[in-house]
């Protein structure tokens, strides 16, 4: 075994039970330790609340959730069932699948669109213009709030006429910056030859566009698809912003800190509302890892 | 629930999923189909504006258009008179507890401790994770936070923070560990100025820390094993491989990820929002714009913190289009 793979596997060339070999074995157990406390300690926070979510109110005022992890074990779903019964959780649900879904297709396939033009395409000021798109990154959303909900109130594009239209068309500008930067990296790291040998077999724009680069994307486009999804389900300002907190609009970030606000001592509720706005995100997350970790490297490591 | 709106929303749920790729669709397909009615020489000037329209028109509109028109605001009255520079008089003055300037203290702290602490726990993280075999497990566990919503985050840590009186069983873990462990009273920790911020900036660094790990560890990964095998044949220690070797390789991920936290340091809002709604000192800008804009109707106050917020970002701004034009220059 060479030195480099010994290292790897963190097999020792020293005897057995000689002070080296022993040394070696206890940094490796302090390194287990080390690891494994680290990642116990990290999952407190969530663990603590998910075993609170399933004890009874009265236990919940009483003692702390970890007394729970001793016999008699004591669960209940009553805050689950509760919570969905009394507050407005399955609905804002439902919100939230309509303003989500919406305000990720439109921004990934106009980004798509824009991202091609700007990897494969010549025209003036095309540089400029990324950088400029590059620079919209790190701009506060804040600074279009007041004049964008000026002209939707003026135009009436406002909940009560238009449901969720505004909110769709504001994520869209919001999420493009993004999307277009991420894309246009993929689509031009794609060869140059797959572009060159279509055309000379004749092929148009649309058929490179649709049959070459979309297919080669889909690992690309699955990782923005992801982003776009979880940053909107989880958003919470452009939905206080340009939806509010009216029950029949609401998404679950807006409910969720509502009830924050105004249960106070009541949290028992909190504790399973908080779960189930978790739901989705974990699900999606924990079944497309692999993309979303591939998008938050594709994003920020440049170049 | 109401199941009458299902009625009404779901049909528009399936228009738009189907509506909109076909609208899009049919505007890429006819504006081909007219650019291919051009003559040659036109064609390839007029195509790119057709692909890159769609998205020029939105992000002029929802970002660069209100962006100019914030500025304006910033200068204007409620009744649109314009008024110089007194919104922002009113925003700055009575330094250094009046005005905006708590928040600009609070969003200061935000800055440093946010994010040398998601730096330094990134780092740690990765270091230690890349020497254990179950890596991608606890890699998951710690990363986790990042998939949920800054919301459901400060429920988590609320609890975390609970305080109860002293006479009283602690349930909260943090006050439980203060009283059983250390003996101490238990800590207000969200009403105590002298550490409310402190709590929600680590509530915050617990939630962001598993991304700086992710891109950390990809850029540990991306060191030659040769390079780490020959300095422990020169006899170096991890600790100097890590000072001498590891870490100024990966100085220029650090810089990225560093810079990317400066922004969202910055742009701290949810957190605030949701643990202590700006109340008892732990406002930040973003939390006193929407407070001046939906609690005291005041859109030119409003627009002068989001132009001083602006004004923050910046710097990181410029540096980030720099870094770009480095990076394009090498390609």
């Amino acid at each position: 075994m060479t030195a480099e793979a010994a290292a790897r596997v963190g097999v020792s060339h020293t005897a057995r039970f000689s002070p080296a070999w022993v040394a070696e074995r206890l940094q490796g157990a302090v390194l287990h330790v080390a690891v494994i406390s680290l990642t116990v300690a990290w999952m407190v926070p969530a663990a603590g609340l998910l075993i609170s979510s399933f004890r009874h109110f009265t236990d919940i005022n009483q003692s702390g959730w970890w007394t729970a992890l001793a016999p008699p074990y004591n669960f209940t779903l009553e805050n689950y069932v509760q919570v969905l019964q009394s507050s407005n959780m399955g609905q804002s649900l439902f919100n939230s699948f309509m303003i989500t879904i919406p305000a990720t297709l439109i921004p990934v396939t106009i980004a798509a669109f824009a991202a091609y033009a700007f990897a494969w395409m010549k025209f003036p000021g095309r540089d400029w213009i990324f950088l400029a798109l590059v620079g919209l990154l790190a701009v506060p959303l804040q600074l279009s709030f007041i004049p964008v909900l000026k002209v939707f109130v003026s135009i009436g594009l406002v909940v009560q006429n238009w449901g969720f239209v505004g909110v769709w068309l504001a994520h869209t500008g919001y999420g493009l910056p993004f999307s277009i930067y991420l894309l246009a990296n993929f689509f031009r790291a794609l060869p140059s030859d797959l572009f060159e040998s279509a055309e000379i077999d004749g092929a148009g724009t649309l058929t490179v566009f649709f049959r070459i680069v979309l297919p080669l994307s889909v690992p690309a486009i699955a990782s923005l698809v992801i982003f776009q999804f979880l940053w909107i389900w989880n958003d919470l300002l452009v939905a206080l912003i340009y939806v509010g907190g009216t029950k029949s609009v609401a998404p679950l970030t807006v409910t969720l800190a509502n009830l924050t606000n105004s249960l106070g001592q009541g949290y028992n509720l909190l504790t399973a509302a908080a779960f189930i706005s978790m739901l989705v995100p974990l699900i999606v997350f924990l079944s497309l890892q692999r993309y979303f970790v591939r998008g938050i490297l594709a994003g920020s490591v440049k170049g | 629930m109401d199941l009458s709106l299902l009625l009404t929303d779901v049909p528009t749920l399936v228009v738009v999923i189907v509506g909109v790729p076909a609208v899009l669709g049919a505007y890429i397909l006819g504006g081909e189909f007219l650019v291919r009615r051009l003559p040659d020489r036109a064609r390839g000037s007029v195509r790119p504006w057709i692909w890159v329209a769609p998205a020029l028109f939105f992000v002029t509109a929802f970002l660069v258009a209100p962006a100019i028109g914030t500025v304006f605001t910033s200068f204007q009255s409620h009744g649109g008179d314009w008024i110089g520079l007194t919104n922002y008089q009113r925003q700055l003055v009575d330094f250094p507890n009046g005005g905006a300037w708590i928040a600009i203290r609070n969003n200061l702290y935000w800055l440093v401790l946010y994010t040398l602490f998601v730096l330094f726990f990134g780092l740690l993280l990765a270091v230690l994770f890349d020497r254990v075999p179950y890596e991608s497990v606890v890699k998951s566990l710690i990363f986790m936070p990042m998939a949920i919503s800054a919301v459901a985050l400060g429920v988590i840590w609320k609890f975390m923070f609970w305080y109860q009186p002293a006479d009283a069983p602690q349930t909260g873990t943090l006050n439980a560990i203060v009283v059983n462990v250390f003996h101490q009273a238990p800590k207000t920790w969200l009403t105590d100025p002298n550490v409310n911020n402190f709590a929600l900036i680590a509530a915050a660094i617990w939630g962001i820390t598993g991304f700086s790990m992710v891109i950390l560890s990809a850029a540990l990964k991306g060191i030659p094993a040769d390079l780490l095998e020959a300095a422990r044949v020169d006899g170096a220690g991890e600790i100097t491989i890590f000072r001498r070797v590891i870490f100024p390789l990966m100085m220029p991920t650090v810089v990225v990820v560093g810079t990317t936290l400066v922004i969202f340091a910055l742009k701290a809002f949810d957190i605030v929002y949701v643990m202590t709604a700006g109340n008892f000192g732990t406002d930040v800008l973003a939390n006193r714009m929407y407070k001046l804009l939906y609690q005291a109707d005041n859109p030119g106050g409003a627009s002068a913190v989001a132009i001083i917020l602006l004004l923050a970002v910046i710097p990181v701004l410029i540096f980030n289009l720099r870094q770009f034009r480095a990076v394009e220059a090498r390609r």
